[in-house]
């Protein structure tokens, strides 16, 4: 191959990329897949010091379980609900389109918001079930 | 590796804001990205007004138009004005399409333009194409057979001849593959979208004898598997192309050969 004459290469900028591109839905979810993913591990966390703590004796499962009933304790644990739903339908959305199918701009779309809006809905169920199982805020 | 900002030399700075054109009523604003590698400045953005009764309606007419009667400096690829060639991709108000495609009616307000993302800029508009053109080679773009060539031409059924519809369109443009958060982050690994469908076109082909060879070749977790489904690719693509799903269709083979 016959390569193009450069004049002696001088550093050549990089174009702007995630600064200026518009952003989509898919684009965004793909991240928001990522950062819940990342924040499963730190939600194991938690789940090992409940677990440690349950194993260690009564004092150190009562501070977790004080700790978790505060008002920032509950925030967390819904966040952590959220991050695992949200993870989870991500994942299977990531299945269906493994099976080459919902590939098409309608049903990407479609797939794309069913994942964000089923994951908000599910955690809200599953903290409203949870409440009436415990009868109601304590 | 991702990187969320840009390097010192690639921030871009304000530009020069030319004329307005006089006595024109029906004006449109252009932003447009500038860098010469011949002074040490920064990338700038510069502001034109561009008369809409003086010019044709494709953001391209609008960038020939700049060019003829306000700057002659601004560089810019193109050649066939009708969306066959892929010359003039770039990305605009946003997203990467043709700017011959393109109609100003399409924007609101003013029209960004910017080259393709994370690519190595030449100068203004023009970005360096030398890894794309690679990475297309890298998939042997080109009928392998192991058979005695036959008299006359290969031949090829109708129904095989359509597996390769919504793939010999593609025009290698790089609208898609530089669309491509995966593609910014491991272009020097990933071979990107446009290349991957190339791929699956010849994959497709009844009367390529490579298949197995092919697939051997994309089987690595850069190469082929780098492709997250974030599908930018697809909304991109000006020929409505679908790289996302071509994509898919090959993971599905690397499975389907070995159960």
């Amino acid at each position: 191959m016959v390569e193009a004459k450069t004049s002696p290469l001088k550093d050549r900028p990089l174009s702007p990329h995630l600064q200026i591109y518009r952003p989509t839905m898919t684009m965004m979810m793909s991240i928001v897949h990522r950062v819940t993913g990342g924040a499963l591990f730190f939600g194991m966390l938690l789940l090992v010091w409940w677990l440690t703590a349950a194993a260690s004796g009564p004092n150190a499962y009562a501070t977790v379980q004080w700790f978790m009933q505060t008002l920032v304790g509950r925030l967390i644990l819904f966040g952590y609900t959220w991050a695992l739903i949200h993870h989870m339908l991500g994942g299977i959305r990531h299945l269906i389109w493994d099976t080459g199918t919902g590939l098409d701009p309608v049903g990407r779309e479609w797939l794309t918001v069913a994942t964000l809006v089923g994951s908000i809905g599910f955690t809200i169920v599953l903290w409203f079930v949870g409440y009436l199982v415990m009868g109601g805020m304590r | 590796m991702v990187e969320l900002t840009l390097p010192q030399n690639s921030k871009i700075t304000e530009g020069k804001t030319w004329q307005r054109p006089v006595g024109a009523r029906n004006v449109t604003a252009f932003r447009v990205y500038r860098w010469s590698p011949d002074d040490d400045a920064n990338p700038r953005m510069d502001t034109y007004f561009v008369d809409r009764d003086d010019c044709a309606p494709m953001v391209l007419d609008a960038l020939i138009w700049i060019k003829n009667k306000i700057d002659p400096t601004l560089t810019f690829r193109r050649s066939c004005r009708e969306g066959v060639c892929g010359s003039c991709s770039m990305n605009i108000d946003g997203v990467n399409t043709l700017a011959c495609t393109k109609g100003m009616d399409e924007i609101k307000g003013t029209v960004r333009i910017y080259p393709l993302p994370h690519m190595s800029v030449v100068k203004d508009l023009v970005p360096d194409m030398t890894t794309f053109y690679a990475q297309y080679a890298s998939i042997k773009p080109w009928l392998q057979t192991t058979t005695p060539t036959p008299e006359k031409e290969w031949k090829q059924s109708h129904e095989d001849r359509k597996k390769l519809d919504d793939h010999y369109e593609c025009i290698l443009c790089a609208c898609c593959t530089t669309s491509c958060p995966s593609y910014w982050w491991n272009s020097d690994r990933y071979l990107g979208p446009a290349a991957l469908l190339q791929a699956n076109r010849w994959i497709n082909d009844s009367r390529d004898e490579a298949t197995g060879e092919r697939l051997d070749d994309l089987e690595d977790p850069f190469r082929l598997y780098r492709c997250h489904t974030i599908m930018n690719c697809s909304k991109a693509c000006p020929k409505g192309l679908n790289p996302a799903k071509s994509i898919a269709e090959i993971k599905k083979k690397m499975v389907e050969r070995q159960v």
